[in-house]
Protein backbone atom coordinates (compact mmCIF):
# COMPACT_ATOMS: atom_id res chain seq x y z
CA UNK A 1 0.00 0.00 0.00
CA UNK A 2 1.29 2.84 -0.71
CA UNK A 3 0.01 6.78 -0.06
CA UNK A 4 0.65 10.17 -0.95
CA UNK A 5 1.84 13.16 0.64
CA UNK A 6 2.64 16.97 0.11
CA UNK A 7 6.32 16.99 0.62
CA UNK A 8 9.42 19.32 0.01
CA UNK A 9 12.09 17.46 -2.03
CA UNK A 10 14.37 17.63 1.05
CA UNK A 11 10.79 16.17 3.44
CA UNK A 12 10.92 13.64 0.65
CA UNK A 13 14.72 12.76 1.41
CA UNK A 14 13.78 13.01 5.64
CA UNK A 15 11.12 10.38 5.11
CA UNK A 16 12.83 8.12 3.38
CA UNK A 17 15.76 8.34 5.88
CA UNK A 18 13.59 7.50 8.33
CA UNK A 19 11.78 4.46 6.89
CA UNK A 20 15.78 3.30 6.38
CA UNK A 21 16.33 3.76 10.13
CA UNK A 22 20.34 3.93 9.63
CA UNK A 23 22.90 3.30 12.10
CA UNK A 24 24.68 6.70 12.19
CA UNK A 25 24.01 9.85 10.45
CA UNK A 26 27.05 12.72 10.50
CA UNK A 27 25.99 16.03 9.31
CA UNK A 28 26.80 19.63 8.99
CA UNK A 29 23.90 21.85 7.87
CA UNK A 30 24.42 23.90 4.56
CA UNK A 31 22.14 25.54 2.69
CA UNK A 32 20.09 24.00 0.74
CA UNK A 33 20.63 20.93 2.33
CA UNK A 34 19.76 22.34 5.81
CA UNK A 35 16.16 20.83 5.91
CA UNK A 36 16.81 17.30 5.18
CA UNK A 37 18.79 16.84 8.70
CA UNK A 38 16.49 19.52 10.57
CA UNK A 39 13.61 16.91 9.63
CA UNK A 40 15.48 14.00 10.12
CA UNK A 41 16.89 14.96 13.87
CA UNK A 42 13.45 15.67 14.66
CA UNK A 43 12.18 12.23 14.07
CA UNK A 44 15.65 11.22 16.19
CA UNK A 45 14.23 13.07 19.29
CA UNK A 46 10.81 11.51 18.56
CA UNK A 47 12.55 8.43 18.62
CA UNK A 48 11.10 7.35 15.34
CA UNK A 49 14.52 6.21 14.75
CA UNK A 50 17.49 4.36 16.49
CA UNK A 51 19.69 6.25 14.56
CA UNK A 52 23.15 7.52 16.45
CA UNK A 53 22.84 11.46 14.96
CA UNK A 54 26.57 12.93 15.15
CA UNK A 55 26.47 17.04 14.75
CA UNK A 56 29.73 17.43 13.76
CA UNK A 57 31.97 20.57 13.67
CA UNK A 58 32.42 20.64 9.50
CA UNK A 59 31.68 18.40 6.02
CA UNK A 60 35.02 16.91 6.85
CA UNK A 61 34.29 15.28 10.11
CA UNK A 62 30.76 14.64 8.78
CA UNK A 63 32.61 12.32 6.25
CA UNK A 64 35.16 11.14 8.60
CA UNK A 65 32.90 9.86 11.14
CA UNK A 66 30.76 8.56 8.29
CA UNK A 67 33.75 6.72 7.22
CA UNK A 68 34.31 5.66 10.89
CA UNK A 69 31.14 4.02 11.81
CA UNK A 70 30.79 2.46 7.99
CA UNK A 71 34.16 0.58 8.50
CA UNK A 72 33.06 -0.37 12.19
CA UNK A 73 30.12 -1.94 10.12
CA UNK A 74 26.95 -0.11 10.49
CA UNK A 75 24.17 1.42 8.18
CA UNK A 76 25.72 5.04 7.64
CA UNK A 77 23.92 7.99 5.50
CA UNK A 78 24.80 11.90 5.55
CA UNK A 79 23.87 14.61 2.97
CA UNK A 80 25.33 17.70 2.25
CA UNK A 81 25.66 20.73 -0.29
CA UNK A 82 27.73 22.38 -2.61
CA UNK A 83 30.89 23.81 -0.40
CA UNK A 84 30.01 20.92 1.97
CA UNK A 85 30.36 18.94 -0.77
CA UNK A 86 33.54 20.46 -1.61
CA UNK A 87 35.08 20.42 2.30
CA UNK A 88 34.49 16.12 1.86
CA UNK A 89 36.44 16.15 -0.93
CA UNK A 90 39.67 14.21 0.59
CA UNK A 91 37.08 11.89 2.35
CA UNK A 92 35.07 10.91 -0.78
CA UNK A 93 37.96 9.83 -2.28
CA UNK A 94 38.62 7.20 0.88
CA UNK A 95 35.10 6.19 1.03
CA UNK A 96 34.66 4.87 -2.17
CA UNK A 97 38.80 3.22 -1.97
CA UNK A 98 37.53 1.58 1.28
CA UNK A 99 34.27 0.67 -0.53
CA UNK A 100 32.43 1.76 2.30
CA UNK A 101 28.24 1.77 1.32
CA UNK A 102 27.65 5.05 1.98
CA UNK A 103 24.32 6.72 1.05
CA UNK A 104 24.71 10.35 0.51
CA UNK A 105 22.08 13.52 -0.80
CA UNK A 106 24.00 15.77 -2.40
CA UNK A 107 21.38 18.94 -2.86
CA UNK A 108 22.69 20.24 -5.91
CA UNK A 109 24.65 24.04 -5.42
CA UNK A 110 26.94 25.83 -7.45
CA UNK A 111 30.18 26.40 -5.88
CA UNK A 112 31.33 30.40 -4.67
CA UNK A 113 32.66 32.87 -5.80
CA UNK A 114 30.27 34.96 -6.07
CA UNK A 115 28.43 33.66 -3.10
CA UNK A 116 25.33 32.19 -4.33
CA UNK A 117 22.85 29.28 -2.91
CA UNK A 118 21.38 28.26 -5.79
CA UNK A 119 21.43 25.39 -8.13
CA UNK A 120 23.71 24.04 -10.63
CA UNK A 121 25.63 20.45 -10.72
CA UNK A 122 29.27 22.09 -10.32
CA UNK A 123 29.77 20.30 -7.32
CA UNK A 124 28.78 16.98 -7.77
CA UNK A 125 30.06 16.50 -11.13
CA UNK A 126 33.79 18.00 -9.83
CA UNK A 127 33.28 14.45 -7.73
CA UNK A 128 32.27 13.01 -10.52
CA UNK A 129 35.98 10.70 -10.71
CA UNK A 130 35.96 10.19 -6.56
CA UNK A 131 34.34 6.72 -7.38
CA UNK A 132 30.67 7.29 -5.49
CA UNK A 133 27.68 5.60 -7.54
CA UNK A 134 25.53 9.29 -8.86
CA UNK A 135 21.87 9.12 -9.20
CA UNK A 136 20.39 12.18 -10.24
CA UNK A 137 16.43 13.17 -9.96
CA UNK A 138 14.01 14.77 -11.54
CA UNK A 139 11.42 15.48 -8.57
CA UNK A 140 10.75 14.94 -4.84
CA UNK A 141 9.20 11.42 -6.14
CA UNK A 142 12.28 10.30 -7.81
CA UNK A 143 14.40 11.93 -4.93
CA UNK A 144 12.57 9.56 -2.33
CA UNK A 145 12.65 6.76 -4.69
CA UNK A 146 16.58 6.93 -5.75
CA UNK A 147 16.84 7.16 -1.59
CA UNK A 148 15.37 3.73 -0.91
CA UNK A 149 17.21 2.28 -4.09
CA UNK A 150 20.70 3.90 -3.30
CA UNK A 151 20.92 1.70 0.18
CA UNK A 152 20.34 -1.43 -1.51
CA UNK A 153 22.33 -0.29 -4.50
CA UNK A 154 25.61 0.28 -2.29
CA UNK A 155 25.31 -2.53 0.02
CA UNK A 156 24.82 -4.78 -2.48
CA UNK A 157 28.08 -7.65 -1.63
CA UNK A 158 28.55 -7.05 -5.74
CA UNK A 159 28.98 -3.36 -5.58
CA UNK A 160 30.21 -2.39 -1.96
CA UNK A 161 30.32 1.47 -3.07
CA UNK A 162 29.20 4.66 -1.79
CA UNK A 163 26.29 6.76 -3.32
CA UNK A 164 25.46 10.23 -4.31
CA UNK A 165 21.68 11.10 -4.64
CA UNK A 166 21.10 14.20 -6.37
CA UNK A 167 18.23 16.73 -6.29
CA UNK A 168 18.33 19.88 -7.73
CA UNK A 169 18.60 22.99 -4.77
CA UNK A 170 15.47 25.14 -4.12
CA UNK A 171 14.11 23.52 -7.43
CA UNK A 172 13.26 20.02 -5.84
CA UNK A 173 14.79 20.54 -2.18
CA UNK A 174 12.22 22.89 -1.28
CA UNK A 175 9.05 23.19 -3.71
CA UNK A 176 6.40 21.15 -2.59
CA UNK A 177 5.22 18.04 -4.87
CA UNK A 178 3.12 15.71 -4.62
CA UNK A 179 5.37 12.26 -3.35
CA UNK A 180 3.68 8.63 -3.17
CA UNK A 181 5.46 6.79 0.01
CA UNK A 182 5.64 3.06 0.57
CA UNK A 183 4.96 1.58 3.76
CA UNK A 184 7.30 1.15 6.59
CA UNK A 185 7.44 -1.97 6.48
CA UNK A 186 7.83 -2.35 2.84
CA UNK A 187 10.94 -0.33 2.96
CA UNK A 188 12.53 -2.51 5.57
CA UNK A 189 11.92 -5.45 3.68
CA UNK A 190 13.21 -4.20 0.78
CA UNK A 191 16.56 -2.73 2.40
CA UNK A 192 16.94 -5.75 4.38
CA UNK A 193 19.78 -5.80 6.76
CA UNK A 194 22.85 -4.37 6.51
CA UNK A 195 25.82 -7.18 6.78
CA UNK A 196 29.20 -5.78 7.32
CA UNK A 197 32.11 -7.92 5.48
CA UNK A 198 35.22 -6.86 7.61
CA UNK A 199 33.33 -4.63 10.55
CA UNK A 200 36.10 -3.29 12.62
CA UNK A 201 34.12 -4.35 15.65
CA UNK A 202 34.21 -7.82 15.36
CA UNK A 203 36.98 -8.18 18.15
CA UNK A 204 37.67 -11.82 17.13
CA UNK A 205 38.63 -11.27 14.07
CA UNK A 206 40.46 -8.33 14.39
CA UNK A 207 41.60 -5.92 10.68
CA UNK A 208 43.80 -3.22 9.31
CA UNK A 209 41.68 -0.72 7.14
CA UNK A 210 43.08 2.07 5.25
CA UNK A 211 46.54 0.36 5.69
CA UNK A 212 49.66 2.14 3.64
CA UNK A 213 50.32 1.25 0.40
CA UNK A 214 53.50 2.20 0.49
CA UNK A 215 56.02 -0.04 0.37
CA UNK A 216 53.74 -3.11 -1.14
CA UNK A 217 52.66 -1.01 -4.02
CA UNK A 218 49.14 -2.37 -4.68
CA UNK A 219 47.28 1.36 -4.80
CA UNK A 220 47.12 0.54 -8.87
CA UNK A 221 45.08 -2.94 -7.96
CA UNK A 222 43.00 -0.85 -5.65
CA UNK A 223 41.90 1.61 -8.37
CA UNK A 224 41.65 -1.03 -10.89
CA UNK A 225 38.71 -3.21 -8.63
CA UNK A 226 36.82 -0.01 -8.25
CA UNK A 227 36.96 0.45 -11.76
CA UNK A 228 35.68 -2.98 -12.17
CA UNK A 229 32.86 -2.73 -9.32
CA UNK A 230 31.41 0.25 -10.89
CA UNK A 231 31.05 -1.74 -14.22
CA UNK A 232 29.58 -4.65 -11.92
CA UNK A 233 27.17 -2.10 -9.88
CA UNK A 234 25.34 -1.61 -13.62
CA UNK A 235 23.50 -5.07 -13.34
CA UNK A 236 22.80 -4.42 -9.48
CA UNK A 237 21.39 -0.64 -10.57
CA UNK A 238 19.39 -2.27 -13.41
CA UNK A 239 17.81 -5.19 -11.24
CA UNK A 240 17.41 -3.02 -8.21
CA UNK A 241 15.31 -0.36 -10.21
CA UNK A 242 12.96 -3.56 -11.25
CA UNK A 243 12.57 -4.78 -8.21
CA UNK A 244 11.61 -1.53 -6.50
CA UNK A 245 9.22 -0.88 -9.64
CA UNK A 246 7.64 -4.48 -8.07
CA UNK A 247 7.06 -2.85 -4.63
CA UNK A 248 6.28 0.57 -5.57
CA UNK A 249 4.99 0.79 -9.17
CA UNK A 250 7.45 3.05 -10.66
CA UNK A 251 10.29 0.86 -12.16
CA UNK A 252 13.92 2.61 -12.75
CA UNK A 253 16.15 2.10 -15.60
CA UNK A 254 19.90 4.35 -16.28
CA UNK A 255 17.63 6.98 -18.02
CA UNK A 256 14.64 7.87 -19.25
CA UNK A 257 13.73 8.43 -22.71
CA UNK A 258 10.92 10.51 -23.49
CA UNK A 259 9.49 10.66 -27.23
CA UNK A 260 12.68 9.48 -27.81
CA UNK A 261 12.38 6.57 -30.45
CA UNK A 262 11.00 8.08 -33.63
CA UNK A 263 12.98 10.93 -32.56
CA UNK A 264 14.93 13.08 -35.09
CA UNK A 265 16.34 15.42 -33.10
CA UNK A 266 17.25 15.54 -29.16
CA UNK A 267 18.04 16.76 -26.22
CA UNK A 268 19.62 15.02 -23.00
CA UNK A 269 19.69 16.41 -19.24
CA UNK A 270 19.71 15.85 -15.78
CA UNK A 271 18.12 16.46 -13.30
CA UNK A 272 14.78 18.96 -12.36
CA UNK A 273 15.14 20.75 -16.46
CA UNK A 274 13.49 16.96 -17.84
CA UNK A 275 10.70 18.39 -16.06
CA UNK A 276 10.13 21.48 -17.81
CA UNK A 277 12.08 20.32 -21.19
CA UNK A 278 8.79 17.56 -21.38
CA UNK A 279 6.55 20.25 -21.55
CA UNK A 280 8.71 21.67 -24.64
CA UNK A 281 8.77 18.21 -26.29
CA UNK A 282 4.96 17.66 -26.11
CA UNK A 283 4.22 21.10 -27.97
CA UNK A 284 6.86 20.59 -30.28
CA UNK A 285 5.12 17.03 -30.55
CA UNK A 286 1.90 18.58 -31.19
CA UNK A 287 2.97 20.97 -33.79
CA UNK A 288 4.50 17.11 -35.21
CA UNK A 289 7.89 18.23 -35.01
CA UNK A 290 9.65 14.83 -33.99
CA UNK A 291 11.74 15.62 -31.06
CA UNK A 292 12.29 14.02 -28.21
CA UNK A 293 14.56 13.42 -24.43
CA UNK A 294 16.71 11.60 -22.94
CA UNK A 295 17.13 12.24 -19.16
CA UNK A 296 20.07 11.05 -17.94
CA UNK A 297 19.54 9.53 -13.96
CA UNK A 298 22.66 7.55 -13.76
CA UNK A 299 25.80 9.38 -14.18
CA UNK A 300 28.03 7.05 -12.65
CA UNK A 301 28.43 4.63 -13.73
CA UNK A 302 28.14 5.28 -17.13
CA UNK A 303 25.63 3.62 -19.24
CA UNK A 304 28.17 3.82 -22.30
CA UNK A 305 26.23 0.90 -24.52
CA UNK A 306 22.69 1.75 -23.94
CA UNK A 307 23.23 5.63 -24.10
CA UNK A 308 24.87 4.96 -27.29
CA UNK A 309 22.11 2.79 -28.41
CA UNK A 310 19.33 5.26 -27.43
CA UNK A 311 20.86 8.27 -29.42
CA UNK A 312 22.24 6.78 -32.04
CA UNK A 313 19.60 7.21 -34.54
CA UNK A 314 19.10 11.19 -33.99
CA UNK A 315 20.33 13.44 -36.36
CA UNK A 316 21.22 16.14 -34.08
CA UNK A 317 21.40 16.17 -30.48
CA UNK A 318 21.62 18.96 -28.09
CA UNK A 319 23.81 18.20 -24.57
CA UNK A 320 22.26 20.73 -21.95
CA UNK A 321 25.11 21.05 -18.74
CA UNK A 322 24.42 22.71 -15.60
CA UNK A 323 27.68 22.69 -14.98
CA UNK A 324 30.70 24.42 -16.99
CA UNK A 325 34.44 22.78 -17.08
CA UNK A 326 36.13 26.29 -17.34
CA UNK A 327 39.08 25.28 -19.68
CA UNK A 328 37.87 22.54 -21.16
CA UNK A 329 35.51 22.29 -24.23
CA UNK A 330 32.08 22.30 -23.09
CA UNK A 331 30.61 20.86 -20.05
CA UNK A 332 31.23 17.20 -18.34
CA UNK A 333 28.16 15.72 -19.78
CA UNK A 334 28.90 17.26 -22.88
CA UNK A 335 32.29 15.81 -23.59
CA UNK A 336 31.07 11.99 -22.42
CA UNK A 337 28.27 12.21 -24.08
CA UNK A 338 30.09 13.00 -27.88
CA UNK A 339 32.98 11.28 -27.20
CA UNK A 340 30.56 7.93 -25.96
CA UNK A 341 29.46 8.32 -29.70
CA UNK A 342 32.36 8.38 -31.48
CA UNK A 343 32.52 4.99 -32.67
CA UNK A 344 29.64 5.10 -34.50
CA UNK A 345 29.84 5.39 -38.15
CA UNK A 346 26.96 7.38 -38.59
CA UNK A 347 26.41 9.68 -35.70
CA UNK A 348 24.19 12.68 -34.74
CA UNK A 349 25.35 16.09 -34.75
CA UNK A 350 26.29 17.24 -30.88
CA UNK A 351 26.27 20.31 -29.82
CA UNK A 352 26.65 21.51 -25.72
CA UNK A 353 24.63 23.78 -23.84
CA UNK A 354 25.69 25.27 -20.74
CA UNK A 355 22.47 27.04 -18.64
CA UNK A 356 21.21 27.56 -15.19
CA UNK A 357 24.68 28.30 -13.93
CA UNK A 358 24.39 29.69 -10.18
CA UNK A 359 20.52 29.02 -10.25
CA UNK A 360 19.44 30.62 -13.29
CA UNK A 361 16.01 30.16 -14.33
CA UNK A 362 15.55 27.88 -17.55
CA UNK A 363 12.44 28.36 -18.95
CA UNK A 364 10.44 26.87 -21.89
CA UNK A 365 11.42 29.29 -24.33
CA UNK A 366 15.25 28.76 -24.22
CA UNK A 367 14.44 24.73 -24.61
CA UNK A 368 12.76 25.72 -27.26
CA UNK A 369 15.19 27.97 -28.67
CA UNK A 370 17.79 24.57 -27.90
CA UNK A 371 14.88 22.34 -30.32
CA UNK A 372 15.15 25.12 -33.26
CA UNK A 373 18.50 24.97 -33.42
CA UNK A 374 18.93 21.49 -33.42
CA UNK A 375 16.61 21.71 -36.48
CA UNK A 376 18.66 24.23 -38.60
CA UNK A 377 21.71 22.12 -37.59
CA UNK A 378 19.61 18.98 -38.92
CA UNK A 379 18.39 20.59 -41.93
CA UNK A 380 22.07 22.44 -43.23
CA UNK A 381 23.92 19.47 -41.74
CA UNK A 382 26.58 21.37 -39.56
CA UNK A 383 26.66 22.79 -36.35
CA UNK A 384 27.33 26.73 -36.56
CA UNK A 385 28.83 26.42 -32.96
CA UNK A 386 28.88 23.82 -30.80
CA UNK A 387 29.85 24.88 -27.53
CA UNK A 388 26.77 27.22 -26.43
CA UNK A 389 25.93 29.52 -22.91
CA UNK A 390 21.99 29.39 -23.03
CA UNK A 391 20.30 32.44 -20.90
CA UNK A 392 23.58 34.25 -20.21
CA UNK A 393 23.75 38.22 -21.11
CA UNK A 394 25.84 38.74 -24.07
CA UNK B 1 47.14 -17.94 7.77
CA UNK B 2 44.85 -17.58 4.78
CA UNK B 3 45.96 -14.19 3.84
CA UNK B 4 49.67 -14.56 3.85
CA UNK B 5 50.29 -10.64 2.90
CA UNK B 6 54.08 -11.38 2.18
CA UNK B 7 52.82 -12.33 -1.19
CA UNK B 8 50.82 -9.20 -1.29
CA UNK B 9 52.79 -7.98 -4.43
CA UNK B 10 51.93 -10.77 -6.61
CA UNK B 11 47.93 -10.33 -5.83
CA UNK B 12 45.98 -9.69 -9.02
CA UNK B 13 43.68 -6.49 -8.40
CA UNK B 14 40.76 -8.85 -8.17
CA UNK B 15 42.23 -11.21 -5.49
CA UNK B 16 42.58 -8.28 -2.12
CA UNK B 17 40.59 -8.71 0.08
CA UNK B 18 37.14 -5.97 -0.31
CA UNK B 19 38.24 -2.38 0.32
CA UNK B 20 42.02 -3.45 0.44
CA UNK B 21 41.21 -5.17 4.18
CA UNK B 22 43.99 -6.57 5.62
CA UNK B 23 41.94 -9.32 6.99
CA UNK B 24 44.45 -10.53 9.54
CA UNK B 25 46.33 -9.42 12.71
CA UNK B 26 49.51 -9.89 13.32
CA UNK B 27 51.34 -9.87 10.15
CA UNK B 28 53.63 -6.26 10.99
CA UNK B 29 56.01 -9.08 12.40
CA UNK B 30 56.86 -9.80 8.39
CA UNK B 31 57.78 -6.28 8.21
CA UNK B 32 61.05 -5.60 9.17
CA UNK B 33 61.14 -2.14 10.15
CA UNK B 34 64.75 -2.03 11.46
CA UNK B 35 66.08 -1.18 8.01
CA UNK B 36 64.64 2.50 8.88
CA UNK B 37 67.41 2.87 12.22
CA UNK B 38 69.52 5.72 12.27
CA UNK B 39 70.08 5.11 15.67
CA UNK B 40 70.27 2.21 18.19
CA UNK B 41 69.01 1.83 21.83
CA UNK B 42 71.40 0.24 24.27
CA UNK B 43 70.56 -0.67 27.91
CA UNK B 44 72.56 -0.02 30.76
CA UNK B 45 71.60 -3.25 32.32
CA UNK B 46 73.59 -1.44 35.59
CA UNK B 47 70.61 1.37 35.53
CA UNK B 48 67.72 -0.70 34.01
CA UNK B 49 65.21 -2.04 36.91
CA UNK B 50 63.02 -3.58 34.49
CA UNK B 51 60.14 -1.69 35.12
CA UNK B 52 58.84 -2.04 32.02
CA UNK B 53 57.94 1.19 30.72
CA UNK B 54 59.87 0.96 27.78
CA UNK B 55 57.97 -2.35 27.21
CA UNK B 56 55.22 -1.05 27.02
CA UNK B 57 55.89 2.92 25.39
CA UNK B 58 57.56 1.03 21.90
CA UNK B 59 55.72 1.35 18.81
CA UNK B 60 56.82 -1.61 16.95
CA UNK B 61 56.64 -3.82 20.18
CA UNK B 62 60.65 -4.47 19.44
CA UNK B 63 61.49 -4.67 23.09
CA UNK B 64 61.75 -8.20 23.87
CA UNK B 65 60.42 -9.64 27.34
CA UNK B 66 61.49 -12.87 29.83
CA UNK B 67 60.12 -13.63 32.96
CA UNK B 68 59.03 -10.36 33.54
CA UNK B 69 62.19 -8.91 32.77
CA UNK B 70 63.87 -7.01 29.87
CA UNK B 71 66.24 -8.96 28.06
CA UNK B 72 67.21 -7.64 25.19
CA UNK B 73 65.87 -5.37 21.95
CA UNK B 74 64.69 -6.93 18.55
CA UNK B 75 66.52 -4.98 16.18
CA UNK B 76 65.07 -6.29 13.22
CA UNK B 77 62.25 -4.36 14.04
CA UNK B 78 63.50 -1.61 16.09
CA UNK B 79 62.84 1.54 14.28
CA UNK B 80 65.09 4.11 16.27
CA UNK B 81 62.57 6.46 17.17
CA UNK B 82 63.94 6.80 20.87
CA UNK B 83 60.97 7.15 22.20
CA UNK B 84 61.75 4.36 25.31
CA UNK B 85 65.45 6.11 25.62
CA UNK B 86 62.34 9.16 26.58
CA UNK B 87 60.43 7.71 28.59
CA UNK B 88 62.87 5.11 30.84
CA UNK B 89 62.37 6.80 34.66
CA UNK B 90 66.09 5.61 34.64
CA UNK B 91 67.63 7.08 31.81
CA UNK B 92 68.93 3.90 31.43
CA UNK B 93 68.77 3.53 27.97
CA UNK B 94 71.13 5.88 25.41
CA UNK B 95 70.74 6.01 21.92
CA UNK B 96 73.82 5.49 19.97
CA UNK B 97 74.50 6.47 16.12
CA UNK B 98 74.02 4.08 13.81
CA UNK B 99 76.95 2.83 11.38
CA UNK B 100 76.74 2.33 7.96
S1 LIG C 1 62.20 1.71 30.98
FE1 LIG C 1 64.32 1.77 31.51
S2 LIG C 1 64.40 0.94 33.54
FE2 LIG C 1 62.42 0.41 32.75
S3 LIG C 1 62.75 -1.60 31.86
FE3 LIG C 1 63.11 -0.17 30.22
S4 LIG C 1 65.28 0.20 30.26
FE4 LIG C 1 64.73 -0.77 32.18
S1 LIG D 1 63.97 2.99 19.65
FE1 LIG D 1 61.76 3.02 19.31
S2 LIG D 1 61.39 1.15 18.16
FE2 LIG D 1 63.41 0.92 19.04
S3 LIG D 1 63.05 -0.16 20.95
FE3 LIG D 1 63.05 2.01 21.42
S4 LIG D 1 60.90 2.59 21.33
FE4 LIG D 1 61.08 0.60 20.29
Amino acid sequence: MSKALALTGNGACAFAMRQINPDVVAAYPITPQTTIVEEFSSYVADGLVDTELICVESEHSAMSSCIGASAAGVRVMTATSSQGLALMWEMLYIASGLRLPIVMHNVNRTLSAPINIHCDHSDSMGARDSGWIQIYSENAQEAYDNTIQAVRIAEDPKVRLPVMVLLDGFVISHAIDRVEVIDDEVVKSFIGDFKPIYPLLDWENPVTVGSFDGLYGYFFETKRMQAEVMERAKMVIKKVGNDYGKVSGRSYGFFEAYRLDDAEVGIIVLGSTAGTAKVVVDNLRDKGIPVGLLKLRVFRPFPLVEIVEALNHLKALAVLDRADSIGSFGGPLFTEIRSSLYDLSMRPLVVNYIYGLGGRDIDELQIMKVFSDLQDIQETGQAKKAINYLGVRE
Amino acid sequence: MKWDIRKIKEWKFYEHPQGITIPEAGNAHYYPTGSWRSQRPEINWDKCTHCLFCFIYCPDSSIIVKGEKVVGIDLAHCKGCGVCAEECPKQAIEMLKERV
